[in-house]
């Protein structure tokens, strides 16, 4: 009896974990679970924003310090947590976290597939570049060794060259290229114009990544990029679609959904937090994940996000720009009908919250009967 | 080839950098350059630096020239006897100024005993490398860098002598200690920057123990005895100053007794101090809002006619008033001219300053504390010899600190009472074996631990305690000076809200951060009450949603728009009825929509 009373008082993801321990552990739990809960009223908002900011007070404020090893040097610290809460558009440092599938996860393969995400320009795969005055045409020595590591070969350099420099005929021979204009008349400044061109072309990888470290975490090889380019990442064979991310909380949106950028705010919070020493409960992460993303695309917490947009027009000259949303009110002829908390304190009222929020069902003279 | 600079600037190149500079310093020595003058040479750079400019920091060194001083015994004689100046020394190249770029090229030996050939400098003596505000401290060395610094630091905040002819001086604030004393243990520079002639502290006996909890968080206990016996008393003096303006149209200010028809006439009893001539005499008592000098001024404006046809003065009560607060005795007062020709009148107040629970007192190593109890002798703790400690200082201000100067200025001093005589604890010369010699010779223990019993209950306490004699010094943070509550009180005339600030008896702000407190804990009905400082109660109109008016003649409430009389009384705070004025003056119009309260 107690068993099935139970079942029904906990959510469903919980209703199994319960089966099997004994009246009075369930009773235990059941009361844990019912402290747990806030009561109506309770300011959930404000409550959140000071178990966020009262840590991220003691997070220190040196993002880098972190030469000579060998990391990715990232935003850290109450920088990336200003920068996840601001919702811009393109974090500091973009960063990916690559899993592999489960017949991929060997070091091999995730070197094959880091040389295949990198992104690779001409000037990485030179040995050795010179103007050849005397024939009137650039040369270009390749890195064999660069080239094996990026695979890649001379005849698709050369394919990629063409493509790219209409104006310039390119020969090669083994491992060198050569670029020789296609105008009759030799201008060498044109040619080094074209050599310099040359050196940016891009070969191979995606765009963007600049930056490759392979890890070991656990079982699990890891591919860490600087630079995030979660689309086509993904399209790559061998990766594990569910397990990779990216910290960059618009290209999660824009490529899994905005219900995979509410997920992305949270651990990104609190992996930043947890880094710096300093945790939190997460539920006021999912709270404010929720309000960043509800109206399904990401806005900032501050003056251009959710202060911005609250109903109240006193609510809102108190946050900022005081004249302007007074003036703006003023031209549409709002009404503040005085629903939410801080109207109501600049007014004199009680604020409606905690035990601001009882009313009376009935009224006195109502309940005598008198009226 | 390495380039010249001179005070920055490039002059020039040269092959032989390294040399260039040498023969600049040798011409300095000679006195063939100026003693101002400082060059270096920069290796990696490959440059040359000159400086002749003002504003760098230099320090004066001995000059080493194949690991013999140059500054030799018959000088040193020669100067005790008063034919050498330090100027002649300079001008010698026996002692010369380096500044940081040059330095960077010397070597110098911290004592005569270490030099060699490869030295080029010594210092005049070891204590030298501290500045001067360490140097006074005794044992800077022994502690850790940071707490003498701390220590320096607030020897300048320390309440004694400050100047000799303070009797003469009219300082707009000043604080004297009634029996300054030069600390048993010294510093060599004491002497030489007259702090000996103008000392600000006590030597007191201090006893390294716990006392009831009363010494916790860097607490201090202090004997009862010793403050009747004069411990820390101080008294503070408050000059106030008013001048007898002229102002166009032959009106001028008028010192003497306002007359009680004056504008702003305070009452009788704030006057009765002041004398005939309406200024006090020294030697008066005053307390806190009396008048010390009755002044009245001409009015601001022309008052209305028909007051002045009644005969009101048409002046105000411009008073000199003691600060809300403070009083004490008329000290002196000086009846002078000002440099326009006016009559100015300085009126010097002081105030005895007994120690109180909550004042501040320091010794020289950073360790400061605030006084937590007043004990009675009797229950102080005794020594077998019945030595009670005028301080008793809590040792968990020992271990993290690490100020080891402050427990053997303790043993130092111990030393010094008993052998009477002076402790020398200046920067690396001092010599505790010495110490030790003294107090064993004195017969007490060498660490400077005694035996203790309890003064409450006579009980022997089971560690022995570190009890000797300490240099303590009164801060002039005094509770007296800053302790402040309100309940009620001023409200500012603009918003009806609480004045803000100590001297206006003003509120402590509730502010934006403890509003969210509130808002957190959901208490909806005390943070109303914490926003009520300012609560009126004003007419609207119900049809315009304006304040209306209250014409108080004919007795009636209109609203300024519709001129209609339904009106409806609204609480609300005064500061949001501000708001509203202000969006008007801005040419919105925020309109009150009004619902009954349920």
């Amino acid at each position: 009896m107690a068993e099935k009373q139970n079942s029904n008082f906990f959510p469903p993801k919980y209703a199994d974990a319960i089966v099997g321990l004994s009246a009075k552990e369930q009773e235990a739990i059941k009361k844990k679970y019912e402290s747990m809960k806030f009561e109506v009223g309770e300011a959930i908002g404000v409550v959140a924003a000071q178990s966020i900011s009262e840590p991220a007070t003691q997070t220190t404020l040196r993002s880098y310090h972190a030469e000579g090893r060998t990391q990715l040097v990232t935003t850290k610290g109450l920088p990336r947590l200003i920068e996840i809460f601001d919702a811009r558009k393109m974090p500091k440092t973009p960063t990916m976290e690559i899993y592999l599938d489960a017949e991929n996860n060997t070091l091999e393969k995730a070197r094959e597939i880091a040389a295949k995400i990198r992104e690779t320009k001409l000037k990485q795969l030179i040995s050795e570049d010179s103007l050849d005055m005397i024939n009137m045409r650039a040369e270009i020595v390749l890195d064999r060794e660069q080239m094996s590591a990026s695979e890649t070969n001379v005849e698709e350099i050369m394919n990629i060259l063409k493509k790219n420099l209409r104006s310039a005929n390119i020969t090669g021979e083994q491992n060198k290229i050569y670029i020789e204009l296609k105008k009759k008349d030799f201008d060498v400044r044109e040619l080094q114009a074209t050599r310099i061109k040359a050196r940016t072309i891009y070969i191979k990888g995606i765009k963007g990544i600049s930056q490759i470290i392979i890890e070991k975490v656990k079982n699990d090889w890891v591919i860490r990029t600087l630079g995030s380019s979660l689309r086509r990442v993904l399209k790559i064979k061998g990766v594990n679609t569910i397990r990779t991310t990216s910290n960059n909380i618009f290209e999660v949106a824009d490529v899994l959904g905005i219900e995979a950028a509410r997920n992305a705010i949270v651990k990104e919070t609190i992996d930043t937090m947890r880094e710096q020493g300093v945790d939190t409960d997460i539920r006021h992460l999912l709270l404010v994940a929720d309000v960043m993303t509800n109206t399904a695309s990401i806005s900032a917490i501050g003056r251009y996000g959710l202060a911005g947009r609250k109903a109240s027009v006193l609510s809102r000259a108190n946050f900022e720009e005081t004249v302007k949303h007074l003036t703006y009110a003023a031209v549409a002829g709002e009404i503040d009908p005085l629903e939410s908390v801080i109207e109501n304190i600049i007014v004199g009222n009680l604020a409606p919250i905690g035990t601001g929020i009882v009313k009376l069902a009935v009224k006195e003279d109502e309940a005598d009967g008198k009226k | 080839m390495s380039e010249i600079y001179l005070n920055g600037e490039y002059v020039g190149t040269t092959k032989e950098g390294r040399e260039l500079v040498k023969s600049l310093i040798a011409k300095r020595r000679q006195g063939v350059l100026p003693w101002t003058m400082n060059s270096s040479y920069y290796e990696e750079k490959d440059e040359v630096q000159i400086n002749t400019d003002g504003g760098r920091v230099r320090r004066p060194l001995i000059v080493v020239e194949n690991g013999a001083s140059k500054l030799t015994e018959a000088m040193i004689a020669q100067l005790r006897e008063g034919k050498l100046t330090w100027q002649n020394l300079v001008e010698k190249g026996v002692v010369e100024y380096l500044d940081a770029e040059e330095e960077e090229m010397a070597l110098v030996a911290f004592k005569p005993e270490e030099l060699t050939k490869k030295h080029t400098h010594i210092e005049i003596d070891p204590m030298m490398i501290v500045g001067v505000g360490a140097s006074l401290l005794v044992y800077p060395e022994k502690n850790r860098g940071d707490r003498s610094n701390y220590g320096s630091r607030m020897v300048t905040q320390a309440v004694g002598m400050y100047l000799h002819n303070h009797n003469l001086r009219d300082d707009t604030t000043a604080q004297m200690l009634v029996y300054p004393q030069e600390p048993l243990v010294q510093s060599e520079t004491i002497h030489a920057a007259g702090v000996d002639i103008h000392p600000a502290g006590q030597n007191i006996i201090i006893a390294v123990m716990p006392f009831y909890g009363y010494n916790i968080e860097d607490a201090i206990v202090i004997n009862k005895a010793s403050i009747e016996r004069g411990l820390g008393r101080s008294y503070s003096f408050r000059t106030y100053v008013t001048e007898a303006n002229r102002y166009w149209g032959g009106q001028e200010d008028e010192i003497g007794f306002p007359d009680p028809s004056v504008r702003g006439f305070k009452s009788e009893k704030e006057y009765n101090k002041l004398d005939s001539d309406g200024i006090v005499s020294p030697e008066t008592n005053v307390e806190g809002n009396d008048v010390v000098v009755g002044k009245t001024s001409p009015l601001r404006f022309l008052g209305v006619v028909k007051e002045t046809r009644l005969g009101i003065k048409n002046r105000r009560d411009n008073s000199l008033v003691v600060n809300a607060g403070e009083g004490g005795v008329v000290d002196k007062v000086i009846m002078t001219e000002s440099k326009e020709g006016n009559r100015l009148i300085k009126v010097t107040v002081r105030e005895l300053k007994i120690p109180e629970v909550g004042d501040k007192f320091a010794s020289r190593h950073g360790q400061k504390g605030v006084l937590g109890i007043i004990v009675p002798e009797e229950d102080m703790p005794f020594t077998a010899d019945g030595i009670t400690p005028d301080i008793i200082f809590n040792a968990h201000a020992i271990p993290s600190r690490m100020t080891i100067g402050h427990l053997l200025e303790i043993i130092g001093g111990k030393a010094g009472a008993l052998a009477g005589e002076k402790i020398n604890g200046t920067a690396f010369k001092g010599n505790e074996e010495y110490i030790v010699k003294l107090l064993k010779a004195a017969g007490f223990r060498d660490d400077g631990k005694e035996t203790v019993y309890n003064g409450i209950t006579g009980e022997k306490v089971e560690a022995s305690i570190l009890i000797g004699m300490i240099y303590y010094q009164r801060l002039y943070h005094l509770v007296s000076q800053k302790m402040h509550a309100r309940s009620k009180g001023p409200v500012a005339l603009l918003t009806k809200q609480p004045t803000e600030g100590r001297s206006k008896e003003g509120g402590l702000r509730f502010g934006e951060m403890e509003k969210d407190t509130l808002v957190a804990h959901g208490a909806a009905i005390t943070l109303r009450e914490r926003f009520s400082s300012d609560k009126t109660t004003i007419p609207f109109c119900e049809t315009c949603g304006v304040t209306a008016v209250v014409d108080k003649i004919k007795n009636k409430t209109y609203c300024p728009l519709c001129k209609g009389s339904k009106i409806k009384n609204v609480d609300m705070s005064y500061a949001f009825k501000l708001l509203l004025d202000e969006m008007k003056s801005m040419m919105i119009y925020p309109q009150v929509v009004m619902e009954e309260e349920e």
